[in-house]
């Protein structure tokens, strides 16, 4: 492009003045300034007990749509229930997290058996997994379970085998783990949330 | 009506004043020091509602995780063992983050128009949409808070959860600290609540707690109680007397003036001239005589 001393000036200029105008507040649009648009305004929110420790702290969940027939829900965000008497809306950095664990790709979601001496986990359908755990547990009663004691009083104990649940239990679902273990005799059960 | 959910009371780059009539209640977060157990819940619910991931760091061989605030770290605890007296260590853990200034410097370093915007609840907003990337917030933030994105170019911070405030619900730091460190309500209130505190840490043997409220930035609308008030250089090299640099007062209070009005006096000079004394005539004979 060949330009003269003359429009060399007039382009400088231009150029000046535009940049001055705007400098000054003089700018040809001016943005809307808005706040980020509250992201749970329609969300449906669900009330659960974080997973991770005795504390059972409660949580709000809340998920993409209104459960309408055709929207797949997805967990959008978590955060502590104000109303459960335990933590009043709080939450430690593992239940603030929480959003991430229910997200994550290593999370377990559905039964995987690994041999003994193996290094590889195969997945199995549940109907296996609770045969195969049914069988072992009733070979393993009928082998070590102790109706008396030495001095012949009764004892109905089964000390062999253990016992872990989940730990975000209703108190309705820690009654029936309660009678299933304990009307089998057995006495190590535990849990991280000690139902 | 305004045109937004909170109302503006300054924005940056821009003459024309904000509507200024309605008297929204100024609000405030107060962090008490004393009460902090540095669990970094504040850090993980500012991720999780912001919805920010930042890079997986490494050990630098201190709790701070991560090193530093950075564009999707908006809110970071700072750990300092500090020996206060002989034989008496302290573990300051202190909450880092934007401070929410009365009187912003990066809202007055800020040349993108509406890039920074001031809320008269008292909360700094950035819009990343108006941000060019320039870096005068950086410069003009007294407490070295904001940071621009490597992967936009656009500057970041803490919002105060701009977005759950004007729909009436408090900051997801606050909402899920488990010690109640972290409380959030009108800034009046917030100074009744830290006086409280003050007393009763003064009774605990701390003669010098108090209340953390700089009005070098005309107050802040983040707080601390701090145990030593006379030191608050302690946590982590909190500014003792924070102010705006000199040199952004320098450049938008005389600089900007001064030139708008040299360039002013060119125009009204050029059209002066213009009209005295015309476009320069160049004669046949002198053109020819320069060609040849």
């Amino acid at each position: 492009m060949q330009v003269t001393r003359r429009q060399f000036f007039k382009i400088c200029a231009g150029g000046l003045g535009s940049s001055s105008l705007a400098m000054l507040g003089f700018s040809p649009s001016d943005a809307l300034a808005e706040a980020r648009e509250f992201k749970l305004a329609r969300t449906t929110e669900t009330r659960n007990t974080c997973p991770y420790c005795s504390v059972g702290c409660g949580i709000l969940i809340y998920s993409l749509g209104d459960k309408a027939k055709n929207v797949h829900a997805q967990v959008v965000h978590i955060e502590g229930d104000p109303d459960h008497p335990v933590n009043r809306g709080t939450l430690c950095p593992k239940g603030a997290g929480l959003l991430d664990f229910v997200r994550s790709p290593n999370r377990l979601k559905h039964p995987e058996y690994r041999a003994p001496g193996s290094k590889e986990w195969t997945r199995i359908s549940w109907d296996e997994a609770f045969t195969r755990i049914g069988k072992l547990m009733k070979e393993d009663r009928d082998k070590n379970f102790i109706a008396k004691n030495k001095d012949g009083v009764t004892v109905n104990r089964w000390v062999t085998t253990g016992f872990l649940a989940a730990s975000a239990s209703s108190n309705e679902s820690g009654y029936l783990t309660h009678k299933v273990v304990r009307s089998l005799g057995m006495l190590a059960f535990d849990n991280q949330a000690r139902v | 009506m305004a045109l937004q959910s909170l109302d503006i009371k300054a924005r940056s780059a821009t003459t024309t004043p904000s509507p200024a009539v309605r008297e929204t209640m100024p609000v405030a977060k107060l962090i008490d020091i004393s009460k902090c157990i540095g669990c970094k819940a504040c850090q993980a619910a500012c991720m999780e509602w912001n919805d920010l991931r930042d890079e997986v760091g490494t050990n630098v061989g201190v709790y701070d995780n991560p090193a530093d605030l950075s564009a999707k770290s908006w809110t970071l605890m700072r750990f300092s063992e500090v020996e206060v007296e002989q034989g008496k260590l302290e573990w300051l853990i202190r909450k880092d983050g934007c401070m929410h200034c009365a009187d912003p410097g990066c809202l007055k370093a800020c040349p993108a128009p509406g890039a920074i915007v001031q809320y008269s609840n008292g909360i700094v907003d950035f819009h990343e949409e108006n941000c060019i990337g320039c870096g005068y917030c950086v410069t003009g933030c007294p407490f070295n808070v904001p940071r621009i994105s490597a992967q936009d170019s656009k500057a970041y911070k803490c919002t105060l959860c701009s977005d759950r405030v004007a729909v009436g619900m408090e900051p997801a730091c606050v909402k899920t600290c488990p010690t109640g460190a972290i409380v959030f309500g009108a800034k009046e209130d917030m100074i009744t609540h830290a006086e409280g505190r003050v007393t009763d840490l003064k009774s605990r043997g701390y003669a010098n707690a108090g209340l953390y409220d700089p009005q070098g930035v005309g107050g802040t609308h983040v707080m601390y109680v701090l145990q030593h008030a006379d030191k608050p250089e302690l946590y982590s090299g909190l500014p003792r007397d924070p102010a705006i640099s000199p040199m952004v007062g320098l450049w938008k209070g005389v600089a900007k003036p001064l030139a708008s009005f040299a360039i002013g006096l060119v125009a009204i000079g050029s059209l002066f001239h213009y009209v005295m004394k015309g476009p320069n005539e160049v004669s046949k004979d002198i053109e020819k005589e320069f060609e040849e």
